[in-house]
This record gives structure tokens, sequence and C-alpha cells, in this order.
């Protein structure tokens, strides 16, 4: 994957010569008809980093309210909504909010600034391709996304139940989300992650088809740069796990609506079958949040250890292999479900199988690293931070796995803890390093190091101090989705919303960055980060011309 | 708030001094049994006659008919419910608690412990060792397949050594109920538990949460005390049939390492053998609408004569014949049922449907 630049950078530069006379579009045109798969990527990372902070105050609304034992901000909050909250409302917005966030943060955060985003931008330019292959269907499946958003945060405002907004938890779990919420705010939310979906399934069908059709010359797959591979892995787990959601929440909304009982035991249904349909999709999905990343990770800790990627096929083939056991592990996410002992035995051995592809990354990066000239700017201390925060999370798994164990951990702050390790510390990391990382890229501009360092130490401190304790929690027992707590509780608590705050400061050091790029930011080079860059990308100007690879690279 | 909870704190430590004298009393004087528990019995009876109406009803009604030496037994601290600041499981309190916290404390933890640190040290020694001032030209090695068959071999071997006690915990865990085991029937409601013995012929009662001031005033823990506990004799199987009555619930105790998801249409069955005597506390682990935060789980483990005595406290029957228990069950048991099934009835904004569907009368 590493000597592909070797011919390219004449083509490029060629380009770039006659860029200046391309002919963008108008605003409008441009921003709302957009079929450039750079401003889709942009339009993307946007609609992300909004989508994120909406998200990200919403938890720290949760943190503040989880700091002392109690329920003190709730009333107030859901009077906001509705000035004649009392008790029932208040504590329905917090369910409200364990739901949105869930979904904003995965649905609208994570997934269109990893595969939307970053994808977009990253890999016809990485395959030395003009553009996706289905530019107008680009186009829809950004806005069909953003629509989503719109009936997501809507639902906040209508009727769900006892109270404003669809309080079901992420999972929509039938009978709570059927004849357990009356009211429209539910159906926006089913349609919602409808609308979500589709546009994933339309983004995955366009991905699969550039980059089985669109790559460059002489780029074999086994020439792919591992985070095209990784989009291509993601693309073909989208695109068979949520056709299996849509079917699904479909069934929820013909039962919520039209008297159909899939999922009600008086009717003859099983509300079991939603939780299995829904984690054939849930489960999935994870990788698909986290495939993207481990690509992002591998092209950053190569070119800042100025070495290819150690075991390039054994990477490339771990991805695949993990996507494939994903696929098959489903039901540990319902352990206390019910099931018979072979089952669970099955899900427990198939699910601890995982760890050992996720093993083979994970000392990969480390021996890419190993013999290497490291170089510790943002991006790469970024994907440092990754690699140590995703193997914390990724071993709690293992104990999760075990179905005995999971008995006591299901459901507590435990997997709280896990899944913010793997995804607030591991996907989340690697967004940040792929955004330093390309950011020179994309805009033109460097970011400042010193706040880019700033950034990242303070919210590694932060997040570690906000999700570390919670598996302490969840030891003693403390449930998910809870929005008061025994008294006893209250130590771990304190200090994880504590921690909430330190990472905001980090926060706020990275929108601080962003204002400083934009207005003071050096000129980027079109190879800032020299010899260890050695991907297509690199090869263009920064920002790379409107309509690249008029004349396709060949690759050596 | 902070004025509130050290309030709070105070409350607690002095009742619970109380409540040692307290918990003295039925067990140093027994034959003052029936004085006693008519003066400590009232914090929880005053309590339901606030919180509902027909469940008091039940208790007064029981405790003359029957044996009248239940007292409701007082919580240890640090036992079956969390700790200030606790970081690790509750202190098990069950057979298969204690195997698999075995497994978790002594096998997992260990193991994830040493793969963190050899992960961490690697990263920071490769981070020291060829950094760009220590070693300005980089290697150009991409492979070493012997590497690469060891870093997949070994995570495989520990896999496989750490899947024996997994598998074996699960065996153990889903072992079939003994014949004698105590049947309890578990039911989720929006938002309270519903137990019911049909073999001691004691209908189904409620048990909701007590407020804040009612579980000081009991010396127990806000959002986890309850009115009426599950009661369960200490070294006894006990065998739950769980299932929901409108949404999913979950019934879960950490201290006996027992969670089960109680789902409407469905009759899910989990055992568990107390080995000592307590309060062992739970709480809703399945997200079950507004309230899910506010139906918590007490199982009251207690000696045998103590339980038989809480089953005659209950118009139960403690010694149904092995044989024709299930059959002669309801025979007893008439007025009782028709006292308690008058509980759950006050709720009738919830779907019962579901419920006869999981009578544990067919699944015994």
């Amino acid at each position: 994957m590493t000597d592909i630049a070797a011919t390219a950078p004449v083509h490029g530069h060629a380009d770039h010569a006659h860029d200046e006379h391309d002919h963008k579009p108008g605003f409008f045109v441009r921003w709302f008809m957009s079929t450039n798969h750079k401003d889709i990527g942009t339009l993307y990372l946007m609609f992300a980093i909004v989508a994120g902070i909406v998200g990200g105050v919403m938890s720290g609304m949760m943190r503040l309210e989880l700091a002392e034992p109690g329920i003190q901000y709730l009333h107030g909050w859901a009077q906001f909504f509705d000035p004649a909250a009392g008790d029932t409302q208040a504590k329905h917005f917090w369910n409200v909010l364990i739901t949105a966030h869930g979904l904003i943060m995965i649905f609208f955060m994570v997934m269109p600034a990893m595969i939307g985003g970053f994808g977009n931008w990253f890999v016809p330019l990485m395959i030395g391709a003009p553009d996706m292959a289905f530019p107008r269907m680009n186009n829809v499946s950004y806005w069909l996304t953003t629509v989503a958003f719109v009936l997501l945060v809507g639902s906040m405002f209508v009727p769900g139940g006892s109270g404003l907004g669809a309080g079901t938890g992420w999972t929509l779990y039938a009978p709570l989300s059927t004849s357990g919420s009356v009211g429209p705010a539910v159906d926006m939310v089913i349609f919602s992650v409808h609308l979500a979906g589709a546009s994933s399934i339309l983004g995955a069908i366009n991905f699969i088809t550039t980059i089985f059709n669109m790559r460059a010359p002489g780029m074999t797959l086994h020439k792919m740069p591992l985070f095209v591979w990784s989009i291509l892995v993601t693309a073909f787990l989208l695109l068979l796990a949520l056709p299996v959601l849509a079917a699904a929440i479909t069934m929820l909304l013909t039962d919520r609506n039209f008297g159909t009982t899939f999922y009600d035991a008086t009717g003859g249904g099983d509300p079991v079958l939603y939780q299995h349909l829904f984690w054939f999709f849930g489960h999935p999905e994870v990788y698909i949040m986290i495939l993207p990343g481990f690509g992002i990770v591998s092209q950053v800790i190569s070119t800042f250890s100025r070495k290819p990627v150690f075991g390039y096929l054994g990477m490339a083939y771990a991805m695949v292999a993990i996507g494939v056991v994903g696929f098959i592990v489903w039901a540990h996410h319902m352990f206390t479900v019910g099931m018979s002992v072979n089952l669970k035995m099955y899900f427990t051995a198939a699910t601890m199988v995982i760890a050992v592809p996720t093993g083979i990354k994970i000392f990969s990066w480390i021996a890419t690293m190993w013999g290497g000239s490291l170089r510790f700017t943002t991006p790469m201390v970024w994907a440092l931070g990754f690699i140590f925060m995703f193997t914390v999370g990724g071993v709690t798994g293992v104990v999760l796995a075990n179905g005995g164990v999971d008995t006591n951990l299901h459901d507590t702050y435990y997997v709280v803890a896990h899944f913010h390790y793997v995804l607030s510390l591991g996907a989340v990391f690697s967004l940040f390093a792929g955004f330093y990382y390309w950011f020179p890229k994309m805009s033109g501009r460097m970011y400042s190091e010193v706040l880019g360092q700033l950034h990242f130490w303070i919210f590694f401190i932060g997040v570690n101090i906000l999700f570390f304790p919670q598996h302490f929690l969840g030891q003693q027992g403390m449930p998910r989705r809870y929005p008061d707590y025994a008294e006893a509780f209250t130590y771990w608590h304190h200090i994880s919303s504590i921690g909430y705050a330190i990472m905001a400061v980090g926060m706020f050091f990275f929108f601080l960055n962003l204002v400083y790029a934009f207005v003071a930011g050096k000129k980027a080079a079109d190879n800032p980060w020299g010899e260890g860059a050695t991907t297509l990308e690199w090869t263009l100007s920064s920002p790379p011309p409107f309509h690249q690879f008029n004349e396709l690279p060949r690759i050596a | 708030m902070k004025s509130l909870k050290t309030l709070v704190i105070a409350a607690v430590l002095s009742l619970g001094t109380t409540g040692a004298v307290q918990a003295q009393t039925p067990a140093t004087a027994p034959a003052d049994a029936p004085a006693a528990a008519a003066t400590a019995t009232p914090a929880p009876t005053a309590t339901d006659a606030a919180a509902t109406t027909a469940a008091p009803a039940t208790d007064t009604a029981a405790v003359p008919a029957g044996d009248a030496s239940y007292v409701p037994m007082k919580p240890t601290p640090g036992v079956g419910q969390p700790v200030d600041a606790g970081w690790n499981f509750q202190p098990q309190a069950s057979v298969l608690g204690h195997q698999a916290y075995g497994l978790s404390h002594h096998i997992l933890l260990p193991v994830i412990s040493f793969i963190c640190l050899l992960v961490l040290g690697l990263l920071l020694w490769a981070i020291f060792r060829y950094r760009a001032a220590a070693n300005p030209v980089p290697s150009k090695t991409t492979h070493n397949t012997l590497i690469e068959v060891i870093w997949t071999g070994v995570p495989v071997l520990i896999l496989a050594v750490i899947a024996v006690p997994s598998i074996r915990l699960l065996a153990a865990q889903y072992e079939p109920p003994k014949k004698d085991a105590l049947t309890i029937k578990v039911t989720g409601y929006q938002w309270y538990w519903g137990y019911a013995y049909p073999d001691q012929g004691i209908g189904e009662y409620v048990s909701k949460i007590l407020t804040e001031e009612q579980a000081k005033a009991a010396g127990e823990p806000y959002h986890l005390a309850v009115d009426n506990r599950m009661v369960v004799p200490v070294g006894k199987q006990v065998k739950l049939i769980i299932t929901g009555a409108d949404v999913i619930h979950s019934f879960a105790v950490p201290a006996l390492w027992t969670k089960m998801d109680a789902v409407p249409g469905r009759a899910n069955e989990t055992t568990f053998t107390v080995d000592k005597p307590g309060v062992y506390y739970g709480q809703c682990s399945e997200l079950c609408g507004v309230d899910h935060g506010y139906m918590p789980i007490a199982v009251e483990a207690l000696p045998m004569d103590k339980w038989k005595a809480w089953v005659r406290s209950k118009g139960g029957n403690p010694d149904p014949q092995p044989a024709a228990a299930a059959a002669a069950a309801p025979a007893p048991a008439g007025p009782i049922p028709a006292t308690s099934t008058t509980a759950p009835a006050q709720t009738p904004a919830t779907a019962p449907g579901a419920t006869p569907a999981a009578s544990p009368a067919t699944t015994n």
C-alpha cells in the first residue's frame, strides 16, 4: 500500500496548474445541490460537528443531573419544553435525553463524520478517482441524513407517552416503544432512523461501486490504503445490516399504528424477536462505527512513524474477519433475555473470537511504530490514545462476552463504561486523529499544534476521569438509564461528572483551534507531513482542486 | 443540595444505631415477639398506608392470623447493597455468585489487566525508543510471519483457557432446579414488582419503593428499600419464574449474581441459593418507562424457621405436601389471594393480558 505515490505527483500538480480555472458553481447550487464528493464530505463533517454539539450538550445535562443524588434539574428542563411539566414529565425527559443522546451520537455524529465525511473526502482521493461513482445519489444520501436529524430533534417537541419526546432508549425495545409509548414522538424517531438507514444504504452502495470500479490503473485491492479497505468493509456491513433494522422498525410502526402484533405476545408475537432483529443490525453497527477509525489510525500511525503499516494484508483481512464475525455474535447484547444454555454458550464463544483479529490490529500498529522514526504531532497523539483506550474498552468487552459474568454486569454502568471506551475514547479519538491529520488537506490551512496538543491532553484526562469510574459503578450494581441513584453511588458519579467538565474544557480548545486555523492558520503545503505520508491525497494541492485526477494517476 | 445530603447522612447514621438496637430485640427475646412485632411493624405498615390502600390491609389482616414472629430484617451495611466509593462487585451471597465472582475476579481481571499493561508498556517503549530524535532513520521492516503467527495464536490460547471456566459457569447457572426448590413467581409491572409463592399458597403481593422519608425511618437505603420484600430461606434453592405484565423489566440482585428479564408473554426461569442471611437489594435493569429507576428489589434471606414464620405471617403454609403441593395450594390459600389480588388490580392501566399466559402453574 505504500509505494503508490511513486508516479503520482506529476499528475497532481498538473491538475493543480489548470485548476484555478475550475468553474465552481454558485453558492446555492454548490452547497445545496452538491455533487462534488469533497463538498459533500465537508457538509457531512459540518453536520457531524453540529450534531456532536447537540449530543454532547445532552450528555453534559445528564452528567450535571447525575453529579449529586436526587433530581435537581430535570424539572426545569422539562418545563422548557412544556411549562406544565411535573414530576412524571421530568423523569420522562431523562429517558428522552438518553434516547436522543444515543441516536444522535451514533447516527448523526460518528457515522456521518467517519463514512460521510472522511469516506467521501478521501476514498476517491486515495484510490485516484475523480469523484464518487454516483454523485447525485451522494447528495440524496446527505440530505436524507439532515431530514432524519430534524425529525429526531423534532420528536422532542411532540407527545411521546408520559411526556414530550421518545423515552424508549436508542434501542427502541418493544413493547415500551409500541404499547408503552403513545403519541407521535416514537413514530417520528422510527421514521428518522428509517431515513438515516436509507441514507446509509445509498452511501454504502456508492462506496462499494466506487471502490470496486474506479480505482486508478495499477491500484489492485491489495494496494489500496487501509482507510479505503476499512470503508469498503464498513459499506458491506451497512448494506447487509441496515435492511434488517429497516424491517424491524417497520414492524414496530405497524404494531404501533396498524394493529399488527409482531412484537406483542397477546397476538402471537414476541418482544424478543425485536431484540434479535435489532441486534442483528446493532452489533455490526458498532463495527460500522469503529472500522473506519481503524483505517484512519493505520494511516496516521504509518505516516508519523515514517514506515509502511506492518502486516498490511493481515490488517486488511483482520477487518474483513471482524466484519464477518460481527454478524454472528449479536445475541450477546441480550444475554439476560432468557435464552437457552446452548445459545448462550455459542454467543459467548463467538464473541470472544472477535478479540483475536482485534488483537492483530493492536499489535500490528505497535509493530508499525517499532523501528520507526516517530513524530508526536496532534494526529499521532490522538492515534496513540486511540490504541490504548481501545484496548481498555476491548478487554472489558471480553469480560462482558462471558454470558455467566454478564448476568451481573448486563445493563449496568460497566456496559456504559465499556462502550464509551470503544466509542467515546475509541471512535471519537480516531475521528480527531483523522480530523487533525486531514484538516490541512481539506482546508488548506494549518491548525495550531499547541492548541491541538492541549485539546488532546485535556480531553484524554477528562474522558478517562469521566468513564473509568463507571466500571466501578457497574461492578457495584448501578443500573443504566437511571436519573437518580442510591446514596452509595454518589462518590464515583460525582467524579465522573467532574471528568465531563474537564473534557468540555478540552473541546473548547478544539473549537478555538478551528477558529485560529481559519483566521490565522498558516497556508498548508501539499504534503505537510513529510515522506511518511504516501497516499495519493498528499500528491494534490491543499485544498485539492475542485475536480481532481482528470488524468488518472498510474500506480506502480 | 449539600445540606440535604448531610441531613440524609445524619439521619441514616442516627437510624443505624436505633436499627441495631431493634434488630437485637427479636433475636434476644423471641418470647416478646408479638409485642416487638407490634411496635416494629408500624413503620412499614404506615408507609403502606401512604403509598397504597389495599396492600396494608393484607398485612394487618395477615399478622394476627399467622405466626407473628416475623420482623423485617435490618440490612447490614456493606452487604447486599453498594458501599460508598466501592469499586468491586458486591460481596456474593449465593453459591453461583461465588463461582462467577471467582471467574470474573481471579481469572478475567488479572488477564485483562495484564493485557492492558502489556499494550501500554509496548506503546511507551516504542514512544521512547523510536522517537525521531533517538531513531532518525526508520527501518523498512513490514513483515515478520513468525511474530504475526504468535500474536494470533497466543490470544487464541488465552481465550481458550478463559472459555473453559466460562462455559462451566454457564452450565452451572443453567442446571435444572432441584425438585424441592422453592418456586416464586415474579411479575414486573410499571413500576413495581409482584411476588407470589404458589406452593405455599401466598398469592401475589406487591413490592413498591419506599419514599425517602419512609426509607430513612426504616433505616434502609433510599432507592433500594421496598415495602414488602421477597423473603427466601437460606440454603434452599429458589426458583424464580419471571414475567412482565406490560413492558420488559429485569429482575436483578447483584449480590446474588442474578439478573433475568421480565418479558411479557414469557416465563423466564432462573435459580439462586442464598448462603448467608441478609437483605440483598437490586434494581430494575431494563428500561421500562418513567419510573424505571424507582422499582427496586429487596430479597430477604432468613434461616428456615424464621422463613416459615414469615410464610405463616403471610397466611401461607410453609410445609405443603410435596406430591400434591401444586394441586393443594389454592385450597388453603383461598382467602389470602382474594385480598392480595386486589393489589395488582389497583392498577387497571397496565395490561393484564400477558400475566396469565406466564402462570407458573403451567411451567411447574
